[in-house]
């Protein structure tokens, strides 16, 4: 348990955020509509956290009255709130224009045509 | 309001609107009353100016000033002096004329409204440029001047030299503004003020500032494009495209004037420096002879008055140039001189067009037989134009040869042969417009139709007055337009206005040998082109247009290159170059700074084991999605899975509302997902090469760390937030116990408001992209396995049909406590939304539908209405108490029965939250569903 103690939630918070980034850049940079789309969620869900964590880590401090000594940052979180909604209506644009724009091109390729051979 | 602004009001709205309205039917009755209106509206402004006169000729400057915008400078000042008064009435005097004039001139087909409606806004922004005093009110002017010409000349639209007359037009003067902006920007910086009252004031300020040169060149950039000096002359052959009477309003009379008004206007604050001087003057000779030279090669009688007035404009800016007080007097007189013959000339021209069809000079000829009175008043101008005694031009032409010979300037001794030349060029075009039309034989190859003759007296009138004016100001100058370039001169030089008198005779000087030989060697020059060089048989070149055109398609070409080297269509590399962009951004100031930040000395939080595991959890499933997300519908559960380890992280750092919302929104996006991939391929191919595999992972790869390294360093910083005071305030003032929702709908009301806005655009965006839209739905996914279409399984309806009410009970418990509890309208609207989304599958999309009156989704554009339409009218209700949008109140009322109830208004404004939510969530996935039903096709 000695390392378990020498690592901190931020260390596993801040790598957590970067890794997933780095997955959901890679997956937007695909070809396919689908991937892009996969990509995108996975952004979302790493500049929610981002955005979040910017009130810095809180434990036990819900940001509610009366419920303890201290409360964590609420403003971050508000934002964040409206974000993961609004993230959900893109992710749902998104997955809607790909599918039309497979319909128009015959292609889910972002490019609208598939790759030369 | 003060009487200078209602000039230009007058025809800028008062004249704009009533021709628009009363000229939208074209009936002969509406055309005579739109040009009634214009002509009244023209007289009133006329007669505006002319009840000022007498306090401007008292040696008064009329100022006004009211404040626009004062932090940037922009006032709406308006500046009545003797310059302005001389401009003013010009414009408004040929105005008059024009508008008469084109009722006649115009064909039946032809739509008067738009005519006058756009010669209301020219003469709107041309008496704007004139009576501004502040410079930055002259350039929107300016600007409105060359948009009403590109306008007027492009009148006839659906011909095709129209069109490229009007755009070269715009091009040239348009540009020059933009330039002379900037010009004005510079003069503004210089003089410590954007009002002419106080520039004009600081002259010795601002021709010693080191600035001045640059300053200088800019604005005359945009005074010679204006005014058509070489080598910006091209535009205004070109632009005779436009009907007559605008040729003769705008391109003799007032709007090529405006460079020439602009440098009369300034001449106190930036001329009679050498460097004025050498530029103006210079460019203003050799405008004068060269144009004149070209003049008379043009076969279009309306080409040859465009070199004519090109000619006659360098005339104007080479007296305006030369640092001696009796040019600018000479320049001011002959600005009305020219004004006068050269209107009615472009008039005649418009007469002898309408009457035989044509203006070629190799077809007309003997129309002083046809066409008695207009042939009059024609040579009479021309006589003016040509500089013939007894004529006005030729007192001013007497001047510019005086002042030629007077000059002072670099190569002054061949200043006085190249004005002579000039003289001897017009003089060849006026015999030549002259003896080509009115004498030379009989018409040739005329239209069959035409029978030139004499224009009913409307039309005819406007030309008489002006050919009149030209033998009266011709005689008695002193007495007709002496007062007037007296005021108009003191206006330009103030104290430096010299003696002079305007008369005919002079004494036998050199001027009057240079007019000798100008008359006789001009005449001479063109009876030798015609009989011995076949004048008819030459076909001019027009260099000008052809470097312009030129430049421009090289223009638009390289435009093209660079565009498509820099976007080729792919998306793919576009989003990219954003992203490595995105890094490179994030990196700079990391890069640019000396040493690398340190981590900060907050103290951090120790990790749990089972937080160890969830990060574990975390880093493996976004790597196995990575490497195996070609197979889409195992990708989709790994993304549930990192969503669902988000929501975790939410509940552990004391986020409980937004674990609620992850959780919620987890399980529609997932349906949504879910039938999305039904009706795309169901696994991605293998087709980025190696390289671009490894280019993209370098770059996402430095995305991550850098997020990585930014969150590090800002985690283990403490940090001064301004939440303490939402926290403090939260109870008091919201109402509420639970701050994340006291903010979203009290504190930051207006910018959840904004928020369900965009939720309500992006759900009717969905619904524009896939209304009415049906694809077909693979009959077998990628195993070869059919897909099944058995009705919902027994189970699953119950089980909804119980779900349904306890749903809806907790979301509005959660709805209710919303305010002191984790909940509100957002997390209880997705709860909800989940329920219906349920009942969906158990009962089927048509079911569904018509118990929620969905109609493929379209209905619920309702729910996002009301919902949006209950939270913006909580917001104006706070306007009833008199307090700002979206104030809201609280209190605890007692109910019966129920007891004491805390109640805020924000609850209501959370009602239309939540109706937004459902009404937007449901309206995706339900467009989604119905676009994938089972085509029977």
């Amino acid at each position: 348990m000695s390392i378990l103690s020498s690592i901190s939630v931020e260390f596993l918070v801040a790598t957590g955020i970067g890794w997933v980034t780095a997955c959901g850049v890679f997956l937007m940079l695909r070809g396919r509509s689908f991937p892009v789309v996969l990509g995108l969620t996975l952004l979302g869900y790493a500049v929610n956290i981002f955005i979040f964590v910017m009130g810095r880590l809180w434990s036990g401090a819900q940001p509610i009255l009366g419920q303890g000594e201290v409360q964590a940052d609420p403003l971050p979180q508000a934002l964040v709130l409206t974000a993961i909604v609004i993230g959900f209506a893109t992710t749902g644009f998104v997955i809607e224009l790909a599918l039309r724009s497979r319909a128009e091109s015959g292609t889910d390729h972002v490019d609208g045509k598939e790759p030369d051979a | 309001m003060n009487p200078l602004a209602t000039i230009v009001l007058l025809p800028l709205l008062a004249g704009t609107l009533l021709c628009f309205t009363v000229g939208r039917d074209n009936a002969p009755a509406r055309r005579l009353l739109t040009a009634l209106i214009a002509g009244t509206v023209t007289l009133a402004s006329l007669g505006l100016l002319l009840s000022l006169a007498p306090q401007v000729f008292a040696g008064q400057v009329l100022v006004a000033h009211t404040d626009w915008v004062p932090s940037l400078g922009l006032s709406l000042g308006w500046r009545l002096d003797g310059l302005a008064l001389m401009f003013g009435l010009l414009i408004t005097g040929i105005g008059a004329l024009i508008v008469l004039y084109a009722h006649f001139y115009l064909g039946e087909a032809d739509p008067a409204g738009k005519f006058y409606t756009l010669l209301m806004l020219f003469m709107a922004a041309m008496l704007g440029v004139v009576l501004s005093d502040n410079i930055m009110l002259l350039v929107v002017f300016w600007e409105l001047t060359s948009i009403s010409s590109f306008l007027l000349v492009g009148y006839w639209g659906h011909r095709e030299d129209a069109r490229a007359g009007a755009r070269m037009a715009l091009a040239v003067t348009g540009g020059g503004g933009l330039v002379m902006l900037a010009g004005f920007v510079l003069l503004g910086q210089i003089a410590g003020s954007y009002e002419l009252s106080d520039i004009l004031q600081r002259g010795d300020v601002i021709k010693t500032h080191p600035l001045y040169p640059l300053m200088l060149v800019l604005i005359l950039v945009g005074c010679f494009t204006k005014s058509a000096q070489v080598p910006f002359h091209f535009w205004l052959p070109e632009a005779m495209a436009a009907p007559t009477p605008v040729s003769a309003y705008l391109h003799s009379a007032t709007m090529v004037k405006a460079g020439i008004f602009l440098l009369a206007r300034l001449y106190p604050a930036v001329g009679g420096t050498e460097l004025f001087q050498a530029i103006v003057a210079s460019f203003g000779l050799a405008t004068v002879a060269f144009a004149a030279w070209v003049a008379i090669f043009k076969h279009d009688l309306k080409g040859l008055l465009a070199y004519s007035t090109v000619s006659h404009l360098g005339f104007i800016t080479f007296l305006i140039g030369l640092n001696s007080p009796l040019s600018a007097v000479a320049a001011v007189f002959h600005i009305l001189n020219h004004a006068t013959f050269k209107a009615a000339l472009f008039m005649s021209a418009g007469i002898v067009d309408h009457e035989c069809g044509t203006r070629d000079l190799r077809r007309l000829g003997g129309l002083l037989r046809l066409m008695p009175w207009t042939a009059t008043f024609a040579m009479t101008a021309a006589a003016a134009m040509a500089g013939i005694p007894l004529f006005n031009g030729f007192l001013s032409k007497e001047m510019f040869f005086h002042e030629a010979v007077e000059a002072t300037m670099a190569g002054g001794a061949l200043v006085p042969v190249v004005a002579t030349l000039a003289g001897v060029f017009s003089m060849a075009y006026s015999l030549r417009l002259v003896h080509g039309t009115f004498f030379n034989g009989r018409p040739k190859d005329l239209p069959a139709d035409a029978h030139p003759h004499d224009p009913p007296a409307g039309m005819l009138a406007p030309v008489a007055l002006l050919a009149v004016l030209c033998v009266v100001v011709g005689v008695l100058p002193a007495a007709t337009y002496g007062p007037m370039v007296d005021v108009a001169a003191r206006a330009v030089l103030g104290e430096a206005t010299p003696d002079y008198h305007l008369a005919i005779w002079h004494g036998f000087n050199l001027p009057l040998a240079m007019s000798a030989v100008a008359v006789l060697a001009g005449a001479a020059l063109y009876f030798a082109l015609l009989r011995r060089f076949a004048l008819h048989r030459y076909t001019p070149r027009t260099v000008g247009k052809a470097v312009f055109t030129g430049l421009m398609d090289r223009l638009f070409a390289s435009a093209g290159r660079i565009t498509s080297r820099v976007e080729n269509g792919s998306l793919q590399r576009s989003l990219m170059a954003m992203m490595a962009m995105a890094v490179l951004l994030g990196a700079a100031p990391f890069l640019a700074a000396d040493a690398l930040p340190a981590a900060g000395t907050r103290t951090l939080m120790p990790a749990t084991p089972l937080a160890v595991v969830l990060w574990l959890l975390l880093l493996g499933t976004a790597s196995t999605l990575v490497f195996t997300h070609h197979k889409r519908f195992q990708a989709l559960v790994l993304v549930g899975v990192i969503g669902l380890v988000t929501a975790l992280t939410f509940v552990g750092l004391s986020a409980p509302d937004l674990a609620l919302t992850q959780l919620s929104v987890e399980v529609v996006s997932t349906v949504l997902l879910l039938m999305g991939l039904a009706l795309l391929p169901q696994r991605s191919p293998v087709e980025s090469d190696t390289f671009r595999r490894l280019r993209d992972a370098t770059l996402a790869l430095f995305a991550g760390a850098g997020v990585a390294a930014l969150s590090w360093l800002v985690l283990t910083r403490d940090h001064a937030s301004i939440s303490w005071f939402f926290l403090d305030k939260s109870l008091a003032e919201g109402g509420g116990t639970n701050v994340v929702n006291v903010i979203l709908v009290d504190f930051r009301g207006y910018d959840t408001f904004g928020e369900i806005t965009v939720l309500g655009i992006a759900a009717i965006g969905v619904l524009a992209l896939l209304d009415g839209f049906r694809t077909r739905r693979p009959d077998a996914d990628p195993e070869g396995r059919a897909w099944a279409f058995e009705r919902q399984p027994l189970m699953l309806r119950v089980a909804a049909r119980v779900v349904l009410p306890l749903a809806l009970l907790v979301s509005a418990y959660i709805f209710w406590r919303g305010h002191n509890m984790p909940g509100g309208g957002f997390i209880a609207g997705l709860i909800t939304a989940v329920a219906l989304v349920m009942q969906y599958m158990a009962l089927g999309q048509a079911r569904a539908e018509s118990l929620l009156h969905g109609a493929a989704g379209r209905r619920f554009t309702r729910w996002i209405g009301s919902g949006l339409g209950i939270a913006g009218l909580t917001g104006i209700a706070a306007f009833l108490f008199g307090r700002p949008f979206l104030t809201s109140a609280h209190g605890h009322p007692a109910l019966p029965v129920v007891g004491e109830v805390p109640l805020a208004s924000a609850a209501a404004f959370d009602l239309g939250v939540y109706i937004t939510v459902v009404g937007a969530t449901l309206l995706t996935l339900s467009v989604l569903g119905a676009a994938s039903k089972e085509s029977h096709a």
